[in-house]
C-alpha cells in the first residue's frame, strides 16, 4: 500500500489509512520523523527478536568490520530498537527463532573522517522478509538510515517488536542542519551537550555550532591563551572546555555524522576576551581620558592580527571542520568613536566618520586569516548589510527579522553570490505560550524572489537556541520537540510537508518516541506517552 | 554587611540583548550585587544579621531538641527534618566520608542549632489547616544557635531560613553570621496549584515539587487532580472513574498508597494537600467510568452522542456526588476541598429536553446559571455534611449562587483592574478570598517575567482594612496543557519563587533589584539541592545542574 511517494503526491486518504491500521493493529509507517524523501509500505509485517536480530556489513560495502562510526552505531541501535532488552527487562521470546538482518552497505570508506559540507546523506532502505537493506554513498548517510530504520520498529502492547515491509529513498532538502548552542551566556555542562549531540541525531540535524563565547565568559581553555579561560571564564576549573572535553564532544559528534562549527564572534561580543589578553579590546574614553570600560576589539594594532592569527591557527587545528564561525554582529560604534587614536586612524585610512568601514577593515584582515588556514568563513548578515568585499567563498548567516525582511535577505545575498544560511525564523529560545512548534514547521526557506541559480546558494538553516534564559536545568525541554519541527522543514520536500496539521500526530508520536530514548522532550499539547519521562 | 563570597555568583555585565531579533524589546539589565540579606528566600519579617560570624563543620554541628521543647525525638516530624537540613547544608553523609574528625571544634565554632516548640502542644502529629500558627524566632549566636517556633511549622521555616543563612566562604568552609530574625508569613495561604489531568505527573516530580515549595515557604498543595482529559485518581467507591478515565488504568493513576505518600510526604514539610474535584465542568473524563453522569447532549430531537457538564436533574447525580465526596473527604484530611465550579457550559445543557422540562418546572426560564446555581448549592450541602470546608472558582460568586459566609472564593480572571474589582466585590460581599489571576505560571513569555509576578499584590484594590483582612493569600497555577514531568520543575521554579515571596514577606518588601540578587542565590541554591530551577539571566551557579 502507497501512503505517500514523493513527486507524483498519491495521498491516500488519511481517515481510510488510520482505519485499515486500526483494524489491522497496525503502526503507523508515517512515523518516521523528519518524512523521508520517499516511503512505500505495506500492512506486511515481520516479528523482531531481539536475540536473533543483526547488523551486517553487506559484502560490496566498502566499509567493513572495524569502521569505527558504523561498529558503534549498530550497537547504539541495538538498544534504540530494544529498549526493554538492553534495559534488563525481560522481553518476550518469540517461538520460533527467526533471525532478521540489516545488511548496510556503503560505496565509500569513510570510517575514519569527519562529515562535511559536500558528504552526501542520501540512502536507500529496503526492508522485507527477515532481511533489511540499506544502501548509502557514505557512513553518514548509513547512519540517516540507521535512524530511519530504528523509527520503524514499533513494539505491540504484548512486547513484541515488529516492522512493516517499507522502501524508503532518502536524502537531505538541505546540506547545512544545523543547531546553536551558547555556551557563554550560561555555561552547559559536557554531558548537556552530549545530550543534545544524541537528540540532533534523531532529528537528523548534522551541524552543531557551537557558540562558544561571547561577552559573559569565556570557557574555551585556549593551548596558546591560557589566560582567556582563566581570566573570562565563570570560574577557571569547574566552569570551562578543557581540550580534551572538546574532543570528546567532536568525536562523539562525529560518531553521528554531526558537524562541529566553532564560533569565535568578533569584534564586539567580546568583553570575556579583555579580562585574559590586555590590549585586545578598545579603550573607551570618556572626555579626553579612557573612562576605564572597554569597546569592541581593538582593529587598530597589529597585535590585534597577529593575536586572532594565533588563535585562529589553534582553532583550525583543534575543530576538523572546514568552516569557523567568525560571528561580526552587533558592533556597537560608541566606544570606537570615543577613543582618539582611533579616531586618528579613521583619518589615516580616510574612513571619515563611517564606522562600518572600520569594522569591514577588520572583518576583512580576520577573514583573510581564515582564508589563509583553508577554512571557510561563515559570518552573521551585519557583514554584508555594510557592503564590505569579502571573499565570494563566505556564508553569510541571516539572524534578523520577520518573514519580509529575512526574504529580502535572502533575496540580496543570493544575489550578490554568496551563500547563506537561514536562522532568522529559528529563533528557539524565543518562547511563547502554546504551540509555537507550528511556526517553525511552516517556514519556506526559498519563498524569495530570485532564479533557480539563487535559490541553490541557500545551504540550510539553523535552531539558535541563546543563553540568557536557559541552561542545564531548562535547555533539554526548550529545545526538543520544537527544534525537531524545523528538522523536518529542512530535510523533507517541502510539498509533501506542508500541511502542520498532519504533522502534529507525527510529531506527537515522534516526542514519545524521544522520551522513550530519555530525551526530556517536553509535550505539544495535552495528552500521554506510554512511557512517561521518568526523571525530575 | 555580611561577607559574602564573590565566586558565589557572578553576574556578567555585557552590552544589551545579544541577538534579539524583537525589536521593540526593552529590558533593564540585571547587574548582580550581593544583597545585605544575603540570599534569604522569601525575606523574613525582620531580620537583623551582624558582622561576626561563625564556622560550622560537618563533623561538630548538630540539630537538638531544645530541653524545654514540647517535641522530642519522639516528634519524627523534626527528626527527619533535622536530617534533610543537615544533608542540604554539608551534603549527604556519604559525601563526607573522610572529611571527618579533621579539626577539632574551635571556639569560633557554631556547633549547635537547638530547636525549641514553645506552646504544650507541638501539633507533630498534626496536619497543617489555614489557621496553624508558622511563626519563629532565630537567633544565631555563642555558643548555640536558637530556634523558637510555638509549633513544629513554624520550626520547619526556621530551618530553611538557618540552612539560607549557612553561606561558603572563600576558603569553602560553612560560616553563619550572628543574625536575629522574627518572622511570620504575611498570607496564611500560599498555594501552588499542579494540573495532573491534561498530562499525569509521575509521583516523583509531585513529590519533588513538594520539596522545593517548603524552600519556598510555601504551604497549600492544590491538587487539581482530574479534569476533561483524564481522571487519574483511583477512587476505592468508584474505581471504574481511573479504570476508564485515566490515560492507563494502571500506569497513569494515583493509587491510594500514592495519595498517601503524597499527604504525609506534605505533611513532613508543613505543606496542606487541598485536592480539587472540578464539577460540573471540567467533566469529560469523569463520564467515561459513570453512566448516566454527564448530560446527554442533542441534536435537534436526537442524542448527539456527546456528553456536556454533570446532569443536574437527575437524584442519582447527588446520590453519586454524596458517596464520592465522603471519600474524598476521608482520603484528604485538608479542612478544605475545592470544588471547582468554573467554566460551565450551558449549550448542552440547553439540547437536552429534559433539562429544558426541569428548568420549566423550577420557573428557571432561559438562565442556565439558576441551574448551575441549583447543582452547585446542592454539592455545597452534601460537602458541608461531611464537615469540610469548601473552595471555590469565582465564577460560583458571579453567578450568584448562594454560599455559606466561610466559602473561599478563588479569583482567577481578567486583567488588572477586573480582578481588583472582583477582589473588591467579593470581599465586599464578605467573603474571603485568595488570588491566582496575575500568577497564571503556565503562561510562559520570553524575558524575566517573574517580575511581573512579583509586583503583584493580593491586596492592591479598592476596599477598606476589613475587607483587605479577607484576602487570605494567593496561588501560582501551572496549569498542564503544556506542561509534564519533562518541563514543570524549570518552569515552575523560580518564577514561582516570586509568588512566594509576595505571599510571605511583608508587603513593603518591593525592591526589585534588591530581589534579583537574593533570587539569583536562591535558585542556586535549589540547583544546588538537585532542583532544576532556571536561570534568571545570563550568570552561572558554582554548582551547575548535574541531573542531565
Amino acid at each position: 500500500m502507497s501512503v505517500v511517494t514523493s513527486g507524483r503526491y498519491t495521498f491516500l486518504n488519511y481517515n481510510l489509512v488510520f482505519f485499515i491500521f486500526l483494524q489491522l493493529g497496525l503502526h503507523s509507517v508515517e512515523g518516521v520523523w523528519p518524512l523521508p524523501q520517499s516511503i512505500t509500505s505495506s500492512p506486511e509485517r515481520y516479528p523482531l527478536n531481539p536475540q536473533a536480530f543483526y547488523f551486517t556489513y553487506g559484502s560490496q560495502s566498502a566499509a567493513q568490520e572495524g569502521c569505527s562510526v558504523l561498529d558503534e552505531a549498530f550497537k547504539r541501535y541495538f538498544s534504540l530498537i530494544f529498549p526493554d532488552y538492553s534495559s534488563g527487562y525481560g522481553f518476550l521470546r518469540f517461538s520460533v527463532d527467526k533471525p532478521f538482518t540489516v545488511q548496510v552497505s556503503v560505496g565509500r570508506n569513510d570510517c575514519d573522517s569527519y562529515p562535511d559540507e559536500d558528504s552526501s546523506e542520501q540512502y536507500t532502505l529496503s526492508v522485507s522478509a527477515g532481511q533489511a537493506y540499506l544502501k548509502a554513498e557514505t557512513v553518514w548517510g548509513a547512519l540517516r538510515g540507521l535512524e530511519t530504520f530504528s523509527q520503524l520498529v514499533y513494539q505491540e502492547d504484548f512486547g513484541s517488536y515488529y516492522v512493516n515491509k517499507t522502501e524508503i529513498e532518502d536524502f537531505p532538502r538541505f546540506q547545512f542542519r544545523g543547531i546553536l548552542l551558547d555556551t557563554s551566556r550560561h555555561y552547559l555542562p559536557v554531558q548537556a551537550i552530549l545530550k543534545t549531540l544524541d537528540a540532533m541525531a534523531f532529528s537528523k540535524f548534522n551541524v552543531f555550532h557551537w557558540h562558544i563565547v561571547d561577552d559573559p565568559s569565556f570557557p574555551y581553555q585556549s593551548r596558546t591563551f591560557p589566560d582567556l579561560s582563566a581570566k573570562g571564564a565563570f570560574h577557571p576549573m569547574t566552569h570551562i572546555y578543557t581540550q580534551l572535553d572538546v574532543r570528546r564532544v567532536i568525536s562523539y559528534a562525529r560518531m553521528r555524522g554531526i558537524r562541529v562549527l566553532p564560533e569565535f564572534d568578533s569584534p564586539g561580543h567580546t568583553q570575556s576576551w579583555g579580562k585574559g589578553q590586555s590590549d585586545l579590546l578598545t579603550p573607551c574614553y570618556s572626555g579626553s581620558s579612557p573612562s576605564g570600560t572597554f569597546g569592541p576589539v581593538n582593529p587598530i594594532l597589529p597585535s590585534t592580527y597577529k593575536f586572532m592569527a594565533t588563535l585562529f591557527k589553534e582553532v583550525s587545528s583543534v575543530f576538523p571542520d572546514s568552516y569557523i564561525h567568525l560571528g561580526g554582529d552587533e558592533v556597537n560604534f560608541s566606544c570606537w568613536k570615543s577613543n582618539p587614536d582611533v579616531q586618528a586612524f579613521m583619518l589615516k585610512m580616510g574612513f571619515g566618520a563611517d564606522f562600518t568601514k572600520l569594522e569591514a577593515y577588520y572583518m576583512e584582515n580576520i577573514v583573510n586569516i581564515t582564508a589563509a588556514l583553508n577554512r571557510t568563513s561563515i559570518v552573521w548578515q551585519d557583514v554584508f548589510d555594510y557592503h564590505e568585499r569579502i571573499p565570494k567563498d563566505t556564508v553569510l548567516h541571516i539572524w534578523k527579522g520577520v518573514p519580509a525582511s529575512y526574504e529580502a535577505e535572502l533575496r540580496a545575498i543570493t544575489k550578490a553570490g554568496y551563500r547563506v544560511l537561514l536562522a532568522a525564523p529559528w529563533y528557539i529560545n524565543h518562547i511563547s505560550y502554546g504551540q509555537d512548534w507550528r511556526n517553525y514547521y511552516t517556514v519556506q526557506p526559498l519563498n524569495f524572489s530570485g532564479t533557480e541559480e539563487q535559490k541553490k546558494l541557500v545551504i540550510g538553516g539553523e535552531v539558535c537556541m541563546w543563553g540568557e534564559y536557559v541552561d542545564a536545568t531548562n535547555l533539554t525541554p526548550r529545545l526538543w520537540p520544537r527544534a525537531s519541527a524545523a528538522a523536518e522543514r529542512l530535510w523533507s520536500d517541502e510539498k509533501q510537508t506542508s500541511d502542520v496539521d498532519k504533522a502534529f500526530p507525527r510529531l506527537k508520536d515522534f516526542r514519545c518516541e524521544l522520551l522513550r530514548r530519555g530525551i526530556q522532550a517536553e509535550p505539544l499539547f495535552v495528552g500521554h506517552c506510554k512511557h512517561e519521562y521518568q526523571g525530575v | 554587611m555580611l561577607k559574602f563570597v564573590s565566586l558565589l555568583l557572578a553576574l556578567s555585565c555585557c552590552q544589551g540583548l545579544q541577538h534579539n531579533n524583537i525589536d521593540d524589546y526593552v529590558e533593564a539589565e540585571p547587574v548582580f550585587q550581593a544583597s545585605k540579606y544575603g540570599s534569604l528566600w522569601p525575606l523574613p519579617q525582620k531580620v537583623q544579621i551582624s558582622e561576626v560570624s561563625f564556622k560550622l563543620t560537618s563533623a561538630s554541628f548538630r540539630i537538638v531538641d531544645a530541653k524545654a521543647s514540647s517535641a522530642g525525638p519522639s516528634c519524627s516530624l523534626l527528626q527527619s527534618a533535622y536530617r534533610r537540613y543537615y544533608e542540604y547544608m554539608f551534603g549527604s553523609a556519604k559525601k563526607q566520608w573522610g572529611s571527618k574528625n579533621n579539626r577539632r571544634s574551635d571556639p569560633s565554632d557554631l556547633t549547635e542549632l537547638q530547636v525549641w516548640i514553645t506552646s504544650p502542644d507541638s501539633e507533630c502529629d498534626g496536619y497543617p489547616s489555614v489557621t496553624s500558627d508558622e511563626s519563629y524566632e532565630l537567633t544565631v549566636n555563642q555558643p548555640v544557635a536558637v530556634l523558637k517556633a510555638p509549633k513544629v511549622w513554624g520550626a520547619l521555616h526556621g530551618l530553611e531560613t538557618f540552612s539560607q543563612l549557612v553561606f561558603e566562604d572563600e576558603y569553602g568552609a560553612k560560616s553563619i553570621n550572628a543574625t536575629i530574625i522574627n518572622d511570620f508569613p504575611r498570607f496564611q495561604h500560599r498555594g501552588i496549584l499542579l494540573d495532573s489531568s491534561r498530562h499525569f505527573l509521575p509521583i516523583k516530580v509531585i513529590l519533588s515539587n513538594l520539596e522545593t515549595m517548603a524552600m519556598n515557604k510555601i504551604n497549600v498543595f492544590h491538587w487539581h487532580i482530574v479534569d476533561e482529559q483524564s481522571f487519574p485518581y483511583l477512587s476505592r467507591t468508584f474505581p471504574q472513574l481511573s479504570e476508564q478515565g485515566a490515560y492507563h488504568p494502571y500506569t497513569h493513576v494515583y493509587t491510594p498508597a500514592d495519595v498517601k505518600m503524597v499527604i504525609e510526604f506534605a505533611r513532613l514539610r508543613g505543606i496542606r494537600v487541598v485536592p480539587e474535584f472540578d464539577t460540573p465542568g471540567h467533566t469529560q473524563s469523569w463520564g467515561k467510568g459513570q453512566k448516566d453522569l454527564l448530560t446527554p447532549c442533542y441534536s435537534g430531537s436526537k442524542p448527539s452522542g456527546s456528553f456536556g457538564p454533570v446532569n443536574p436533574i437527575l437524584n442519582t447525580t447527588y446520590d453519586f456526588m454524596a458517596k464520592f465526596f465522603t471519600e474524598i473527604s476521608t482520603v484528604f484530611p485538608d479542612g478544605y476541598i475545592h470544588l471547582g465550579g468554573d467554566e460551565v457550559d450551558f449549550t448542552c445543557w440547553k439540547s437536552n429536553p429534559d433539562i429544558q422540562k426541569f428548568m420549566e418546572q423550577q420557573h428557571f426560564g432561559e438562565d442556565y446559571s439558576k441551574l448551575e446555581s441549583f447543582y452547585i448549592q446542592k454539592l455545597l450541602d452534601i460537602v458541608a455534611s461531611t464537615k469540610k470546608g469548601y473552595l471555590v472558582w469565582q465564577e460560583v460568586f458571579d453567578n450568584g449562587v448562594k454560599l455559606k459566609a466561610d466559602t473561599l472564593i478563588h479569583v482567577w480572571k481578567g486583567n488588572q483592574e477586573q480582578y481588583h474589582n472582583e477582589m473588591a466585590s467579593v470581599t465586599a460581599s464578605g467573603y474571603q478570598t485568595l488570588l491566582s489571576t496575575p500568577w497564571y505560571l503556565n503562561r510562559i513569555s520570553y524575558g524575566q517575567d517573574w517580575q511581573g509576578f512579583y509586583k503583584a499584590d493580593p491586596q492592591d484594590f479598592k476596599g477598606t482594612d476589613e475587607q483587605k483582612k479577607l484576602v487570605i493569600g494567593g496561588e501560582a497555577c501551572l496549569w498542564g496543557e503544556y506542561v509534564d514531568a519533562t518541563n514543570l520543575t524549570p518552569r515552575l521554579w523560580p518564577r514561582a519563587s516570586a509568588v512566594a515571596e509576595r505571599l510571605w514577606s511583608a508587603k513593603n518588601v518591593t525592591d526589585i533589584d534588591d530581589a534579583f540578587n537574593r533570587l539569583s542565590l536562591h535558585r542556586c541554591r535549589m540547583v544546588e539541592r538537585g532542583i532544576p530551577a532556571e536561570p534568571l539571566f545570563s550568570s552561572y551557579c558554582p554548582r551547575e545542574y548535574k541531573g542531565v
